[in-house]
């Protein structure tokens, strides 16, 4: 390869900088801001003003300060949203991982074109706003009196889930070669047997990818669970978006500004930790066309 | 494998296919053509200190009954759809007549809440989703240059903004951009216009949600570019090279074709995921100047004006949804005229 020019190599660093400065700014700008006060984060005098924290030491005694977490955890009682966040995240992820392993299993060694009919359908499930669904949902729960409950919301989560579990999970045992279970076959297992003993040991890279994204819909869903779900048993982001609302009660918009951190916090260290799999998740149904 | 084996293993997930999602599609479809009660009202003699007089009031009990009765209201046909909330036809046939030329047509038709929705939903869509392809794909190539070192620190925070709830990351920037927010307060420095702000204008705002949608999706599209890269041909750039091809011919002879699949690909996910932009309305507070077909959906749900409008919100996810057919049915078909040759 030859060395590029200079400037061309000044342009792309430059661009990239830029960038990521988008990318970033953003979440550090609002973590620093999180501990100042409203009048800090919000000046309406000079914008420095958030940087030195100048009200905040007016107001607190300290550059920095606790108060809208404190806020936002204690009074607001957003402890309450993180256990039901953690409570659907957790139960969505293991649910439609179970079913959609079975489901993509089969997909992908069906052979018949039903296979391919309903992975169609799967698709146009997928293009769906979830909002669309939401009403017609309303009625049907009122009357049947399940409306609100953290586990209506769970199922319904999962069914949406559905479609992309399958597409992926579909994809991932596509890539598993016939022969391992087919050969399991042949010595005498039957089906079940084969993927128990064979498909399962092998799978896991593509199931905890799935499940990442499954996690990531579920954490970050808004338009159902701020339909479904009744004021105590609201997750974190209807919480957050409700913390907006009576935005005019003085020092409620940092409580929100400090949930959103709170919230944030979490989806970092998933990147962090599980990147190359985000990744290689986005790529994998790319890949196949 | 055998139709009852393929059976037994895809049923939990099929039935959960069909009761949370194609039902409540039926469901909605139902609900769109009935419409809710009138209240029942009684005329009482209210006898007081001075005189009777006839009054109209609302009977609550009787209109609970029959609520209670015919849960979906009554029959209302095609009705819901042809009103002004909706598909707005007199309103629009009106305009139509009066003539004034195309530009008192457009406006008329712009007031309407439905063509309105629909106008910002559309233009998102086919804005953002080009620019998220342009923007991912650059960053794409920019990152392939960088010695391997640099690449994990720059994919992961390439990554957050993508990550980061919707609504969340729509509440960050708008904070930014908010006329006391550093953005803002910096841009009414500049301009030394202590009025300006970006959610007072219409096309401000509009400006600001799209930015927000490609500052959102990029990073999807430079992740797929990027992996996509790494599978280019060697030995056909090396030869395009000793054919003097020059660096940009090079991109658009090798790189693009080679990617092309791709970019169908991102195009197809975007098409789907923008046409349904939903939290960025609600996180900057803009539905005074923009609003989306999902978001008047969650208004008549929301039941802001007291009551929850069921069969409004069930027609406008009608509309909807034919609107997500219509997107889909270019891809669908190419599928099926490649699953036929193929098979």
């Amino acid at each position: 390869m030859t060395r590029s020019p200079l400037w061309l190599s000044g342009l792309s660093i430059g661009f990239l900088v830029l960038w990521l400065a988008v990318a970033a700014v953003p979440f550090l700008w609002t973590l620093w801001g999180s501990f100042k006060v409203e009048a800090d984060f919000f000046s309406k005098q000079d914008w420095r003003f958030a940087l030195q924290g100048i009200r905040t030491i007016a107001e607190t005694g300290a550059a920095f300060t606790g108060a809208g977490y404190e806020g936002a955890w204690v009074k607001e009682e957003f402890w309450r949203a993180t256990i039901n966040t953690a409570i659907i995240t957790f139960s969505v992820v293991a649910i439609s991982l179970t079913l959609g392993t079975l489901g993509g299993y089969a997909l992908a060694r069906s052979g018949f074109r039903y296979a391919f009919w309903i992975l169609i359908i799967a698709l146009v499930f997928r293009a769906m706003p979830h909002i669309t669904l939401v009403s017609g949902y309303l009625l049907p729960f009122f009357q049947m009196n399940i409306w609100g409950h953290l586990s209506t919301t769970i199922i319904v989560m999962v069914a949406i889930n559905q479609p992309f579990t399958l597409w992926m999970l579909h994809s991932f045992f596509l890539n598993i070669p016939k022969d391992l279970d087919e050969s399991a076959m042949v010595d005498g297992c039957t089906r079940f047997q084969a993927f128990r003993h064979v498909i399962i040991p092998v799978m896991w890279p593509g199931v905890i990818t799935t499940g990442l994204f499954s996690f990531l819909l579920a954490y970050n869903d808004f338009a159902l669970t701020a339909l479904l779900l009744t004021e105590e048993n609201q997750t974190m982001v209807p919480k957050i978006s409700g913390f907006l609302g009576n935005a005019q009660e003085q020092g409620n918009v940092m409580y929100a500004v400090s949930a959103v951190v709170s919230a944030t916090a979490p989806l970092f260290v998933l990147v962090l930790f599980f990147q190359r799999q985000i990744v290689s998740g986005l790529t994998a149904g790319a890949v196949k066309g | 494998m055998p139709h009852r084996t393929f059976l037994t293993f895809i049923w939990p997930s099929a039935l959960a296919m069909l009761l949370f999602i194609a039902l409540p599609v039926l469901s909605v479809g139902i609900q769109s053509l009935h419409i809710e009660h009138e209240q029942i009202v009684q005329t009482v003699k209210n006898c007081g200190p001075f005189g009777c007089k006839e009054v109209d009031i609302v009977d609550a009990e009787a209109t609970a009954l029959l609520q209670k009765e015919q849960p979906l209201g009554r029959f209302n046909g095609l009705g819901t759809y042809a009103n002004r909330n909706h598909l707005a036809v007199e309103e629009i046939s009106a305009a139509w007549q009066a003539g004034g030329g195309v530009g008192s047509f457009v406006d008329t038709l712009l007031n309407l809440p439905f063509y309105k929705a629909l106008a910002f939903t559309l233009t998102y869509t086919f804005v953002v989703t080009p620019l998220v392809l342009l923007l991912g794909f650059f960053i794409a190539l920019a990152v392939n240059r960088l010695p391997g070192l640099m690449k994990g620190p720059t994919i992961f925070v390439s990554l957050l903004p993508m990550i980061v709830t919707p609504l969340i990351g729509s509440l960050i920037l708008f904070w930014m951009i908010d006329a006391k927010g550093v953005i803002g307060g910096s841009l009414q420095l500049i301009f030394d216009n202590p009025d300006l702000s970006l959610k007072a204008s219409p096309t401000l705002t509009w400006v600001t949600l799209i930015v927000y949608g490609v500052w959102h999706s990029a990073p999807f599209a430079f992740v797929v570019f990027y992996a996509g890269l790494q599978t280019v041909p060697k030995d056909t750039l090396e030869s395009a090279m000793i054919d003097g091809a020059t660096r940009w011919q090079r991109v658009r002879h090798v790189i693009l074709p080679h990617l092309a699949p791709l970019l169908v690909f991102i195009a197809l996910i975007q098409l789907m995921d923008n046409f349904r932009v939903f939290e960025p309305i609600v996180g900057f507070n803009a539905e005074a100047n923009a609003t989306s077909l999902s978001w008047i959906i969650y208004n008549d749900l929301r039941g802001s004006d007291g009551t929850m409008l069921f069969s409004s919100a069930a027609a406008t996810s009608m509309l909807t949804i034919i609107g997500v057919c219509i997107l889909l049915a270019p891809v669908v078909m190419r599928t099926w005229r490649d699953n036929r040759q193929r098979a």
